[in-house]
């Protein structure tokens, strides 16, 4: 199991599912400088949404069928919560000493996992999420299971919309003003209260595609499985440069990669046999991050912060 | 015939300190109006407020009959009133093109944009030369022009220039005045703040001389331009 294609198919399911949770990070702080530390549970909503849609559909419905439908759902719970969290709980906060939106948000993903698991029907333990049937496929030696193929056909998809909407649209060009300068933006007649908006409910609409595939590869959701995606996911932003979309991407990517190979292989160096195993996974995650903020603080495609001309 | 821009007794604060302390004048259409003074005379404070991106304290602001006070900066833009803001503030990560978009960015005609982005590289074809690059790569007065030429998008009914000769060479800031004096004959009407008095008196209609938040004196430009204390406080005069 240990071989070498297994731990990359591995790895960049993983990265592909940081990546796309790492674009929310990454959007709002481009935009309003805010760490969002609940949008770990917005992901986990995304996938209670989904997982209530599935539920609702008739039996005998068939889950390929049932999963654009799970998206929508995930979809409009992630986008409700994350858009109404920026109006309700940052907004009002704009200008106020950068601690108090981040301690905040700090609240919030702790109050959102609560909710969860007190109202969501059993859901103080993992609930199951629907499965495809078959056996893995096998690809280049590594085998993938067919759930598991969803993260790698969405994040590719989503990054080549994502890149048309910033570059190619109206609202798209607003949003990079908005990032580099919202004064100015606003002398453009850019509302730059609805560009944040539109930043908050992309980011939530990608963590909610990114929970559909993490529902289908682990085969289960939970209140708490924001918590721990959700600082590896922010720490994928930073890796690749917080504030650069093609970087969050990029950032899950390598993340993924390095922690399935560091937890594949740190084992069997010599002397490092107490090092093996899963349990260590995420100890090598954060220890790229720490690595990272070290060496390159503006990430693999982050920009040296200039002072404006 | 009432002003295009009228601004009564005008007063903005920061917190507590109150940097325009009650000031008025107007602006007819097609005329060339500047405020001059030192820094910290509050002229761009003044600018600031009449785009919205600070809210007045006390005052009226009338533009093209309609107040101002209290509308959010967005929708200004779309009343007719663009902005040139002191340093430029080009966006610098997107291109030269995209710059000039984004100051249509209200707009919907297509190819009304593309014929002004046109307009724009003909009044400065150095524009044209570059459109495809960072806007951040321009030097100081390309940027200068680019701030023009995007506040201009927007097919103002009054464009307001904040300090645009600013940290130029003496031929760039040539090549701005001129322009603006083109735009001027092409009937633009023109906010214009500057502490190149010299320049900016010799081309205005009316001219305001600000100090500390107030204006201290008023009159075309030629009389002000003749004037012995702003000549003597403006001009470098003994």
């Amino acid at each position: 199991m240990n071989e070498l294609p297994q731990q990359l198919a591995n790895g960049l399911i993983l990265g592909a599912m940081y990546g796309l949770i790492a674009i929310g990070y990454t959007m709002v702080y481009g935009i309003v400088q805010l760490i969002n530390f609940a949008h770990g549970e917005i992901f986990m909503i995304g996938g209670f949404g989904a997982l209530t849609v599935h539920l609702m559909l008739p039996d005998g419905f068939s889950l390929a069928a049932a999963i654009p439908l799970m998206i929508i759902g995930g979809m409009i719970c992630s986008v409700a919560v994350g858009t109404a969290a920026e109006r309700f709980a940052y907004r009002p906060l704009r200008g106020a000493p950068r601690l108090a939106p981040l301690i905040t948000a700090i609240g919030l993903s702790i109050l959102l996992q609560q909710a969860v698991w007190k109202w969501y029907p059993d859901a103080k333990k993992d609930r199951s999420f629907p499965q495809f049937d078959g056996e893995p496929l096998s690809v280049l030696g590594a085998n993938i299971q067919i759930g598991s193929l969803f993260v790698l056909v969405a994040a590719p998809i989503c990054m080549l919309a994502l890149g048309l909407f910033v570059n190619k649209t109206r609202s798209g060009r607003g949003m990079q003003a908005t990032a580099q300068d919202p004064d100015t933006a606003k002398l453009m007649g850019i509302n730059t209260d609805r560009i944040i908006v539109m930043a908050f409910a992309i980011g939530a609409a990608f963590a909610a595609i990114a929970a559909v595939g993490y529902g289908l590869h682990n085969g289960q959701v939970g209140f708490k499985m924001g918590f721990i995606l959700g600082l590896k996911a922010f720490t994928a932003a930073v890796l690749g440069g917080i504030g650069n979309i093609y970087g969050a991407m990029l950032g899950g990517l390598v993340l993924g990669i390095a922690e399935s190979l560091a937890t594949g292989y740190i084992g069997d160096i010599p002397g490092m046999e107490l090092f093996g195993g899963g349990a260590w996974k995420d100890v090598w995650a954060f220890s790229l991050l720490i690595l990272v903020l070290l060496l390159r603080p503006q990430g693999l495609l982050g920009e040296r912060v200039a002072d404006r001309a | 015939m009432t002003a295009l821009l009228e601004v009564e007794d005008l007063k903005v604060a920061y917190g507590k300190i109150e940097a325009v302390k009650g000031i008025s004048f107007s602006v007819e259409a097609g005329q060339v109006v500047t405020l001059i003074g030192t820094n910290g005379a509050g002229k761009t404070t003044t600018l600031r407020t009449l785009s919205g991106l600070l809210k007045p304290l006390s005052g009226n602001i009338t533009f093209d009959g309609k107040p101002l006070a209290g509308v959010p900066a967005h929708k200004i833009v779309a009343m007719g009133l663009a902005h040139s803001p002191e340093g430029r503030h080009i966006f610098p990560r997107l291109t030269i093109t995209d710059n000039l978009r984004l100051g249509a960015y209200l707009r919907d005609d297509k190819d009304g944009i593309e014929k002004d982005i046109q307009r724009a590289y003909d009044l400065f074809p150095i524009l044209g030369e570059r459109r495809k690059q960072a806007a951040g790569t321009l030097s100081g007065g390309e940027q200068q022009m680019l701030a023009m030429g995007r506040a201009l998008m927007s097919r103002p009914k009054l464009l307001m220039l904040d300090e645009p000769s600013m940290g130029l060479s003496p031929i760039m800031m040539q090549k701005i005045m001129e322009t603006i004096v083109e735009l001027k004959s092409q009937g633009t009407t023109i906010l214009l703040v500057e502490q190149n008095a010299q320049a900016a008196l010799s081309l205005a209609d009316h001219g305001h001389v600000m100090e500390i938040g107030k204006v201290v004196l008023s009159g075309t430009g030629q009389d002000l331009l003749h004037d012995e204390s702003v000549r003597k406080a403006y001009l470098g005069e003994d």
